[in-house]
């Protein structure tokens, strides 16, 4: 995965391995560089590595194996207070004894900064996030939203090159955490910061980042723009975690080129784009995104397949409709159609025909 | 008096003012015998009873002589002065160590916690005459049987469990992503154990340190032990009273002892409340 040029490359994870007991590897093989100023995020559920590939990074744990750099210096004998990272936790870790301004003031001071300096950098960093009246404020008197742009104020007041966020929007409401998203990724671009944010929330992962780095089971399983996670997943599990998606398993029947053809499990059959699959006779299991399906025999390639669907649940969203259907077995397949005059609002009980376009049909691992 | 709910059996009715009656009498079992004492340190007359005068509340019965004597004499004054110095000093070692054992004690990857723990409490569990001996016994080896330091060790030996558990407790609710978050700031160890750790378990530092020095200054065995005449505390002095003299002296002693303990107890705790507010770590 070597996307990036070493030598530009700001945070490089090389052959990176972590064992808390010696023998399971919680971060099995990790390479990973990042070019400065890039936004990305590590996704994955809980237990895939991603917060402790964060921790390795802070210098709070310690790699097994492999080297992590930072602005092409090997960091790993170098303790947490000499990284100069700044961090935001995800309950905030704000010092309760201290006020706003004081914990804004705690790393500035550190680093031996004059009082004049200090005051300009806090009152800065606080108007930055909105919070410039609260400096005498302290953390127990500002609610959950508060804190986090405290701790973000508090993160980017040194000045670091390099910001860690460790779900640091898991605690809030959605509202705000919608608010807040939008104004982390502004603040990063804004200041040029280069930012590691760890979530395992995909939604948050897709608008913010640049980049998405999806773990699961130690691995990166796919590094990729937000755009290419969701549209060309690359394994089942990557179209698993990222979005909704609907999965139908089969064996190939035929490949050419571009498009191979499948046949379900019910006998049926229908084209898809072979992503992991090499040969014919090799099981599969397609992904495809809800809002790709398509009805209208119309718009279809001449010649496609269609498959059989029986309708079983109708739901109104408001902005679209979320119909789940019954295709080749499955009772769980979904499709999502835009709340349009002329969209079509079908009925539990109704039969109709569904295809696609092979290139929205991605052929994955079984 | 909260009025029963109309609900209640007569049963119910019964066990109630029950309880409240066996509440009271333990609180009187544990409070009646320094209250006794109090009017007892004011007897005109050199004996331990109440006086026929004392119980009519004839003003000649009662007088200060008791307290005159205790501060000119100049036994009660070396004790008072020696118990004066012991008590801080072994209060401050006990803070230190017992704090700094309570914190390696916290963290996860030190090895035997649990043993660790227990031998440094164990000074609270084992018979006092018991270790007071040990002590004796070791103390006269390294030469520090009968001075002022073993006095001291002795007792800070006896104040650190006080310290361990009630700084352990405060760190039980301390959030470690703070430790953290102040080196990711910069901060090295040292700065942030002043900066951010220590004033945070600060209230239970202090509680530790408040035992500690009750401990110390109201020891008697291992000072019998480890020390001399020269390093007599004031317990020291009022147990040698009773077996000699029988002066109602010590009554006084143990008066202005109870008074100053409160006065110790409530100063601290109001100061404790007082940073804590401040703090924001309880709500206002």
């Amino acid at each position: 995965m070597a996307d990036t040029n070493r030598e530009d490359a700001f945070v490089v994870f090389d052959r990176v391995q972590k064992s808390y007991d010696g023998e399971t590897l919680v971060v099995k093989d990790l390479n990973l560089s990042m070019p400065r100023g890039e936004f990305l995020t590590m996704l994955g559920p809980s237990g895939s590595g991603k917060t402790t590939c964060l921790m390795m990074l802070a210098g709070f744990e310690t790699a097994t194996h492999g080297e992590i750099l930072l602005g092409g210096r090997p960091i790993n004998n170098i303790p947490p207070h000499k990284r100069g990272i700044g961090m935001v936790f995800q309950n905030y870790a704000l010092f309760p004894h201290m006020t706003v301004a004081e914990n804004l003031s705690f790393p500035l001071e550190v680093r031996g900064i004059g009082k004049s300096e200090r005051e300009e950098k806090i009152k800065g960093a606080l108007e930055r996030v909105q919070m410039g009246d609260f400096g005498g404020r302290r953390p127990a008197q500002l609610s959950g939203g508060q804190q986090q742009r405290v701790a973000l104020a508090r993160a980017l007041v040194f000045e670091p090159e390099l910001v860690l966020m460790d779900e640091p929007l898991g605690a809030l409401d959605k509202q705000l955490r919608e608010t807040l998203q939008f104004e982390i990724t502004h603040l990063a671009h804004e200041l040029g910061i280069t930012t590691v944010y760890v979530t395992h929330d995909q939604t948050e992962a897709l608008t913010m980042s640049d980049r998405v780095a999806v773990f699961d089971d130690g691995m990166i399983q796919q590094l990729a723009s937000p755009d290419k996670l969701y549209e060309e997943p690359q394994n089942s599990f990557v179209a698993q975690f990222i979005g909704e998606n609907n999965t139908l398993e089969g064996v190939v029947t035929e490949i050419r080129g571009d498009l191979c053809e499948i046949r379900l499990d019910n006998g049926e059959i229908i084209d898809a784009k072979p992503v992991n699959v090499s040969k014919v006779g090799e099981r599969t299991r397609m992904s495809i995104r809800p809002e790709r399906v398509e009805m209208n025999k119309e718009r279809l390639q001449e010649g496609a397949h269609t498959l059989k669907a029986e309708v079983l649940e109708f739901i109104y969203m408001g902005d679209i409709f979320r119909t789940r259907l019954r295709v080749a077995g499955n009772d769980d397949f979904i499709i999502k159609t835009r709340n349009a005059p002329d969209q079509l609002r079908l009925k539990p009980g109704e039969k109709i025909e569904i295809g696609w376009l092979p290139s929205d049909c991605r052929a994955l691992d079984a | 008096m909260a009025a029963l709910p109309p609900y209640t059996t007569l049963g119910q009715r019964i066990w109630h003012y029950t309880f409240r009656t066996i509440v009271g009498l333990v609180l009187f079992f544990l409070i009646a015998p320094i209250l006794v004492i109090i009017p007892l340190s004011f007897n005109a007359e050199n004996f331990f009873t109440y006086t026929p005068g004392m119980l009519a509340l004839d003003s000649e019965a009662y007088s200060l002589k008791h307290y005159r004597d205790f501060f000119n004499n100049s036994d009660w004054q070396q004790a008072m002065r020696n118990s004066l110095m012991i008590a801080p000093a072994a209060t401050l070692i006990s803070v230190g160590l017992g704090t700094l054992a309570a914190i390696g004690l916290s963290q996860s990857h030190v090895p035997f916690r649990r043993a660790i723990m227990a031998i440094l409490i164990s000074p609270m569990i084992v018979p006092l005459i018991i270790s007071a001996a040990g002590m004796y016994f070791f103390y006269s080896r390294v030469g520090l049987q009968g001075t002022y330091l073993g006095v001291v060790l002795g007792h800070a030996a006896l104040g650190i469990p006080f310290v361990i558990i009630t700084v352990t407790a405060t760190l039980v609710g301390f959030d470690r992503s703070l430790t953290r978050a102040a080196a990711n700031m910069g901060a090295n160890p040292v700065t942030t154990f002043f900066r951010v750790q220590m004033p945070l378990i600060l209230p239970g530092v202090i509680s530790g340190g408040l035992f500690a020095f009750i401990t110390s200054f109201d020891e008697v065995v291992v000072v019998l032990f480890v020390g001399s005449a020269g390093q007599k505390t004031l317990p020291w002095q009022m147990f040698i009273g009773l077996r000699e003299q029988i002066s109602p002296t010590i009554l006084a002693v143990a008066t202005i002892l109870v008074a100053l303990s409160i006065m110790l107890l409530t100063t601290v705790e109001l100061l404790r409340r007082r940073s804590e507010r401040l703090r924001g770590i309880s709500p206002g």
